[in-house]
């Protein structure tokens, strides 16, 4: 269904213009939250009085008659891994428990500096390794469309609760897919930004060479306007991006793609995908076609290591980045009278961590041992950079990539959970992007027969993201597959029972 | 008939890991102070506390200080170099892993002369972070302790390693060559050199084998000598323990060994099984380090006067002995002082021995630095003058030194003052000495003798009367005349 409330441009039209306040506008999300979220779980806490007290601001400055940063009084979910001063970040696992930030990530001082009231803290999976939220320790998050499947992951959370519309805007991260991958499965949009246009300072490192702080939004139009408000070099982030110059998507969104060339990627068009999957993608193709875009068939045979590589790459830094959670300083110390500093390492963790993180941090140590680095290690840099090379060469050619975000749409919970591999091949599509460094944007392009969403993305070049927002909007603007929401069934209330 | 082993001539092979703490404000990666002796914890934040999603950014001036650094130790400057992060488990280390330089160093092949005509070579020298500090109640060490206390103040300080090959041949080479690189870190001011304080440690690499064998002994490494002397000391023990554990027919085994100050000895403290696997891998936090030629040149430029440029100046043109040059370099705030007085004193001489002599021992009993005294380099070279011009007694310049360094003022002033210029008035003296002798027929008759050493009993007579202010020259000189 369409969903006919306002989107988050427009509620901060009709927050400035005074025919809605902020904090009804909050009161709004709470009461949506109030209603859908013993369905969905999507949030590990609600930072109400955070929120509040940001939108009060905006109502006192709407009054007085000042002119609002772009977003402000859009109320926004973020992934709990990004830190909040005074708030817990959870990462969703146990060996943080007790935790609370003593600092902001630099992503929320930018988001408070537009008055964006933050709502609360979404579920994730465990230190955001996973493609379902289900290795979360702390709740399982459902898919808002299907309440029997997963929302994708890891940001499955703030996908869920945009996709439910419980509030229009969230922020997710993304290191191999994990933003994408759940805005297709939930039928939304999110963008991988190019790495380093978003500071990664107070979010928690997965894989500290792949991460990128993203965001999500029920259209297009939103979701540049988020990342206009992310964006931009920071001096506490050394692989920011420098002398980038201020963004301004928006602008020039509606431009005409009818010059665009498009490459279509071969290696995600064969059998491995969902036969439905794959004709919702050729579809998108012929609708660029009919905008006037021309379309080529690309091979990126480097492709064919992407998973493999980053699964070498992303546990090695994993399991380097985790080391620090130890007992020691915060966080949850397992410990007996008589244990010995060993004794109280190796209980920590193995009571702290779950089975999947436990299991990227031995694969990680193990390929960055002495003695196996080359083999492993050296050789995914090398596959890294032949991807890079390869995409550098593609970019030549055409001007974005168009491909399946997910290779199915989704999937049962439970149903990948003790299979790993099959797992990881969710993120065959999405993986090449953060290889590379490159930006991508999922947005809907259709459904299945079961009427799960599918998910298009579109890869551009470093900083192309102006670029691929306009690709994103004219094929949105076609279709009219955004706003989409879920007729999400409120259970009915039992009576009580003697 | 076989070599009896005690025929057997050993030699040491040495090589030094030296840690320097470079002086910046703030720590390596983050705006935290390095401030030495501050309350537990209290220089810390999320980014040396290790808090999740904190992130590194790298402090200028700590690469500055190590290109200055190498560039002074003759290394090759890496214009591309990176960080990588060598992983262990420690509580004094909050994320687990250091931030260090694996196998792109910013300084390579250098190398330091020493007097003996050694030239040690310098393999390289790479920045890392500092790890903190355990407090351990209950115990020495972390075992056996009923509880530690994890203090991070220091966790983060920028530190630059630099790694000799093993071309030291003596315990007295090991010593000069980290006196010369305390001397050099001190004139560059990039370290306060104080190795009590641990801004400089270093580890001493020991192996010896048979004169003229070409592989290597298996080594020891020597851990915890708080001075050059201590360098010293303790690899004499180790040369020596290992040479009879040699020659009893024993081998060396591969170990981390504790000088013990108090024993003189070196002690075990672990064994190596294995190299320890540290997982390097790139820092994926920081870029690669980029250093433009016009940087390195610009720092070159910058670099002060070093102690074998001092040293060279002193022997060749001003003639010192190498005793005295070595005081005033390896001192350099004598050297400063020599240097800052020099332009007022054509008498530098004598200057240089007031500061060999009498400043040195004062500074060493009362456990002083330069800085701590009063004295000025215009006071000094004053003092030097009043002596040279014979307006005071030598006798008169001591005394008034001990109250130049302790009061501070100026030699002339004070003299004129006190009227502490010695009497060179012909006049006035033969007076004295004409009375001395008419009171002393039978001293003055036994001189007429030919006992020569009655002399001496009038020249005291004479000191004594005028309180040590009396020329003793003139004296001499007068009472042999009127005797």
């Amino acid at each position: 269904m369409m969903k006919t409330t306002r989107t988050a441009l427009e509620l901060h039209e009709a927050i400035q213009s005074g025919q809605q306040t902020a904090l009804s506008v909050l009161d709004d999300v709470y009461n949506k939250i109030a209603e859908h979220e013993p369905a969905i779980e999507g949030f590990n806490c609600l930072t109400q009085e955070l929120a509040r007290e940001t939108a009060r601001e905006v109502d006192r400055r709407v009054q007085v008659g000042e002119t609002l940063p772009l977003l402000a009084g859009v109320p926004i979910a973020i992934k709990d891994n990004i830190n909040i001063k005074g708030y817990p970040t959870t990462c969703s696992s146990r060996i943080l428990e007790g935790y609370v930030s003593p600092y902001d990530a630099t992503v929320y001082q930018k988001l408070k500096q537009h008055l964006m009231p933050v709502i609360g803290k979404t579920n994730l999976d465990e230190f955001a390794m996973g493609s379902s939220t289900e290795t979360s320790a702390l709740k399982i998050t459902k898919n808002p469309w299907d309440l029997s499947r997963v929302p994708g992951g890891s940001s499955g959370g703030s996908a869920a609760v945009v996709s439910a519309n419980m509030v229009p805007l969230s922020l997710g991260s993304d290191t191999g897919g994990s933003v994408r991958q759940p805005a297709s499965l939930c039928g939304i949009t999110g963008i991988k930004p190019t790495y380093g246009l978003v500071s990664r300072y107070g979010l928690v490192a997965f894989a500290s060479s792949l991460d990128q702080i993203s965001p999500f939004g029920q259209n297009v139009k939103d979701t540049a306007a988020l990342l206009q408000v992310i964006s931009g070099a920071d001096e506490l982030d050394s692989t920011s991006i420098k002398n980038h110059p201020e963004p301004n998507y928006l602008q020039c969104i509606d431009q005409d793609i009818s010059d665009l060339r498009i490459g279509v990627i071969q290696e995600l068009q064969n059998d491995a995908i969902q036969p439905e999957v794959l004709k919702s993608i050729q579809d998108a193709v012929q609708t660029f076609e009919s905008l006037g875009a021309t379309t080529q068939p690309v091979s990126l045979p480097s492709f064919q290591y992407a998973v493999a590589a980053y699964y070498i790459l992303a546990t090695a830094e994993a399991s380097s980045n985790l080391g620090r959670y130890d007992g020691v300083r915060y966080g949850q110390r397992v410990e007996e009278p008589d244990s010995d500093l060993h004794t109280m390492y190796r209980k920590t963790r193995s009571q702290g961590f779950g089975p999947e993180v436990k299991r990227r941090i031995i694969l990680g140590t193990f390929c960055l041992s002495s003695g196996y680095y080359d083999a492993f290690y050296a050789k995914a840099e090398k596959a890294r950079e032949l991807m890079r090379h390869e995409l550098r060469k593609a970019f030549e050619q055409v001007d974005i990539l168009v491909c399946p975000t997910s290779p199915s749409t989704a999937f049962k919970i439970g149903e990948k959970l003790n299979d790993p591999v099959n797992m990881y091949l969710s993120d065959i599509a999405t993986i090449p992007v953060n290889m590379a460094g490159i930006p991508a944007i999922s947005i809907p392009c259709g459904f299945d027969q079961q009427h799960l969403p599918i998910g298009l993305q579109l890869m551009g070049p470093h900083q192309s993201e102006a670029r691929l927002f306009q690709a994103a909007y004219a094929f949105e603007q076609k279709t009219g597959l955004c706003n989409l929401i879920p007729d999400l069934k409120i259970p009915p209330k039992s009576e009580p029972l003697i | 008939m076989p070599q009896t082993p005690t025929q057997t001539e050993y030699e040491a092979v040495i090589g030094l890991e030296i840690h320097v703490q470079l002086r910046t404000q703030s720590k390596l990666f983050c705006p935290d102070s390095t401030r030495f002796g501050d309350e537990p914890n209290v220089n810390t934040c999320p980014v040396c506390l290790g808090y999740p999603g904190a992130l590194p950014v790298l402090n200028k001036k700590a690469v500055e200080y190590a290109v200055m650094l190498g560039l002074a130790l003759n290394c090759e400057i890496a214009e591309l170099s990176k960080f990588d992060r060598k992983h262990y488990f420690y509580p004094d280390l909050p994320k687990a892993y250091q931030i260090s330089q694996y196998n792109m160093p910013v300084c390579t092949n250098g190398y330091m002369e020493l007097s003996t005509g050694t030239r040690v070579r310098i393999n390289r020298a790479h920045m890392e972070e500092d790890a903190g500090k355990l407090v351990h109640a209950g115990a020495e060490g972390l075992a056996g302790s009923d509880y530690s206390l994890v203090d991070l103040n220091r966790a983060g300080t920028p530190l630059l390693e630099i790694v000799s090959e093993p071309d030291i041949k003596s315990a007295a080479e090991a010593r000069e060559y980290m006196t010369n690189m305390r001397n050099i870190v001190r004139y560059l001011g990039v370290c306060d050199g104080n190795m009590e304080e641990g801004s400089m440690r270093c580890d001493v690499n020991i192996s010896v084998r048979p004169k003229g064998q070409t592989e290597f002994g298996t080594k020891t490494e020597i851990k915890n000598m708080n001075s050059t002397r201590a360098i010293e000391q303790a690899a004499e023990y180790e040369i020596a323990r290992q040479v009879q554990i040699l020659e009893s027919g024993g081998s060396i085994t591969q170990a981390s060994r504790l000088w013990n100050e108090a024993t003189s000895e070196t002690m075990l403290m672990r064994v190596k099984e294995g190299e320890a696997d540290y997982r390097y891998f790139p820092e994926p936090d920081l870029r690669p380090l980029h250093i433009s030629r016009e940087w390195i040149e610009a720092l070159k430029r910058q670099l002060p006067e070093l102690p074998e440029e001092r040293r060279a100046r002193y022997i060749s043109e001003l003639d010192f002995s190498t005793h005295d040059a070595s005081i005033l370099v390896d001192v350099k705030e004598l050297g400063d002082f020599f240097d800052a007085a020099r332009p007022h004193c054509p008498h530098y001489k004598t200057l240089v021995n007031w500061l060999t002599g009498e400043i040195t021992a004062y500074l060493k009993t009362e456990k002083k630095s330069m800085a701590d005294t009063r004295l000025t380099p215009n006071a000094l070279a004053e003092l030097v003058e009043l002596q040279e011009n014979n307006t005071i007694s030598s006798t008169t310049a001591k005394k008034l030194l001990a109250e130049l360094l302790e009061k501070g003022g100026s030699p002339a002033k004070i003299v004129e003052e006190r009227d502490m210029a010695q009497i060179s008035d012909v006049g006035e003296l033969k007076k004295m000495v004409e009375d001395v002798i008419a009171n002393n027929p039978k001293q003055a008759q036994q001189f007429r003798d030919g006992k020569e050493q009655v002399l001496g009993f009038f020249v005291g007579q004479i000191m004594r009367a005028t309180q040590g202010s009396a020329n003793p020259e003139l004296v001499n000189q007068l009472l042999r005349e009127l005797i």
